[in-house]
């Protein structure tokens, strides 16, 4: 089974921290990469630019509405994700608490929906 | 169909439903389709055993006919499709998944029991779906209990099986490295159960003694599954010596009486015998945890005849060593008053200084009164007034507002009594 790891941070505190630190952060989050993948969890993930790049759209009416910025104001942000196979809800949180982010941030797990094929 | 026949089935149906709900639960993977399943098995025998006479192990053919109905329901619902198709094996397997002995009866019960207290699950969906399950009580009867609409309940119970699906939260006793903290999460629904039953006159007193006694069976089935845990007698030890004082704790029209004033008389002699062996042997312990040290007080509470002869040294020390493991504020209140009745009322205020001081506690009611109460010991008549006063303001249940309503008028009643002394 699929589950998507959502990794959730307080992007003005990551922004705000030294430049050192990122490169630990980004040294650590290779690794962990690197250790889930040779353990055939990994199925995917990738770190995202900041809220401040973010578009938002919607229709509404048939018509485009685009703009700037993320839909809500939150403490914090979305700030990458993985996307992993485990087997079952334990194993997937397992993975989770060992990413680097989730010392700082918090992780929602959430089971990929799988819709059977007609 | 005889009426034997029917009586036995009933008998069955109340002692092994719950074992047999686990066991299909495992087998099925899904928690409505075993609760189906379970209904479809008593069915089936209701018609067959008429005819072909009681089976030989009747928990196994019941387990067995309710998978093979589900197995059959699961094929004519398009919705299982996909689960059919992982877990196809599994279902077409016979017989070898059945558990044949009493242990692995048990070890279902125990996955049950870790899934339904599962911490990604919201702690009021815990509660309700151990209730649901582990003791079998229906929608409507947890719904009372918890003063909540029928619907919302059904629908906090729909959720948590949906989600133990979708999210595939295991059926399964956890790792020996997540061991201990799981069985805290399994330890604290339970005490939940208890607590949400013994809160003062909250709710029907009925509905509420019934809450008690499902958390005390459950704490039975604790000590049962998991012997060696030394945590499961102490909640047991902590929950029968709390409830064997039930009858004292009220006055018949729902006045609150304090422990120094029961009537101990009235306490539950046969629960207490039994709180007190489970204390003494969670005690021998190598590593007591913080339910049986509070098992430990209530024992010296209910092994003193009167309140004089309560061992308050002890309890201080117990309280001291609870904080130690686990500092908790209202543990530092409980440890302040009985440092009062050992040291005197002064060193116990010394105590509650400290608390106020870090700015604790500063809304709840139990604070102020035991302020007032250490005052009024003191023979400081005004202050305590004054601390009575502000404990009422704080306090939200109606017994304990009479109570101190009560412990006003006596302060003044004493001092009108002194002042005609006087005179």
């Amino acid at each position: 089974m699929q589950y998507l790891l959502l990794i959730y941070h307080n992007e003005q505190q990551t922004a705000a921290s030294a430049a050192a630190a990122n490169g630990d952060m980004r040294a650590e989050y290779r690794s962990f990469t690197e250790s889930i993948a040779k353990s055939g969890h990994y199925k995917g993930g990738n770190a995202l630019q900041p809220t401040n790049t973010a578009t938002t759209v919607r229709v509404r009416n048939g018509k485009r509405q685009a703009t700037d910025g993320p839909f809500a104001e939150a403490r914090e942000q979305l700030g990458g994700y993985y996307l992993v196979d485990a087997k079952d809800l334990d194993e997937a949180i397992g993975i989770a608490e060992r990413i680097p982010g989730a010392r700082t941030g918090s992780i929602e797990v959430r089971p990929v929906l799988t819709v059977p094929m007609s | 169909m005889t009426v034997r026949l029917e009586q036995e089935i009933g008998r069955l149906y109340q002692a092994e439903s719950r074992r047999i709900l686990a066991t299909l639960i495992r087998l099925l993977g899904d928690f409505d389709a075993a609760e189906e399943a379970l209904q479809d098995a008593f069915s089936v025998a209701l018609e067959q055993w008429a005819r072909d006479g009681i089976p030989s192990n009747p928990r196994t053919w019941l387990v067995s006919t309710g998978r093979h109905r589900a197995i059959d329901r699961m094929r004519r619902d398009a919705r299982f499709v996909s689960q059919l198709d992982e877990s196809g094996d599994a279902l077409t397997v016979d017989a070898a998944d059945l558990p044949e002995n009493e242990s692995g009866v048990e070890d279902d019960r125990l996955r049950l029991i870790f899934t339904c207290c599962h911490p990604a699950l919201a702690p009021d969906a815990q509660v309700a779906l151990t209730l649901r399950t582990i003791c079998g009580l229906t929608t409507e009867e947890i719904a009372r209990s918890f003063l909540v609409p029928v619907p919302t309940m059904a629908q906090r119970l729909v959720r948590a099986t949906g989600k133990i699906r979708d999210a595939r939260i295991p059926y399964r006793v956890p790792p020996a490295s997540e061991l201990a903290d799981r069985i805290d999460a399994v330890l604290a629904v339970v005490y939940l159960v208890f607590t949400e039953g013994y809160a003062a006159t909250l709710g029907d007193e009925l509905v509420r003694r019934e809450l008690c006694g499902e958390a005390i069976r459950l704490g039975r089935l604790l000590v049962e599954l998991m012997p060696t845990v030394s945590e499961t007698s102490g909640l047991l030890a902590l929950m029968l010596l709390h409830d064997a004082r039930r009858d004292a704790r009220s006055t018949p029209t729902g006045e609150l009486v304090l422990l120094e004033e029961q009537d101990r008389a009235r306490w539950n002699r046969q629960q207490i015998d039994e709180g007190v062996r489970l204390v003494d042997a969670s005690l021998r312990s190598a590593r007591v945890g913080p339910y049986a040290i509070q098992a430990a007080v209530a024992a010296l509470h209910a092994k003193a005849p009167t309140p004089a002869d309560t061992d308050w040294r002890q309890i201080a020390a117990l309280y001291a060593l609870l904080l130690e493991r686990a500092p908790n504020v209202v543990v530092e209140l409980n440890h302040a008053v009985a440092v009062a009745m050992v040291d005197g009322p002064e060193t116990g205020l010394l105590l509650l200084d400290a608390i106020e001081a870090r700015g604790e506690l500063r809304d709840y009611h139990l604070l102020a009164s035991a302020r007032a109460d250490l005052l009024r010991r003191l023979g400081r008549t005004d202050e305590a007034g004054k601390a009575y006063e502000a404990a009422l303001g704080l306090v939200l249940l109606e017994p304990e507002r009479r109570f101190l309503e009560r412990r006003i008028r006596e302060l003044q009643s004493h001092d009108s009594d002194r002042a005609q002394a006087r005179s």
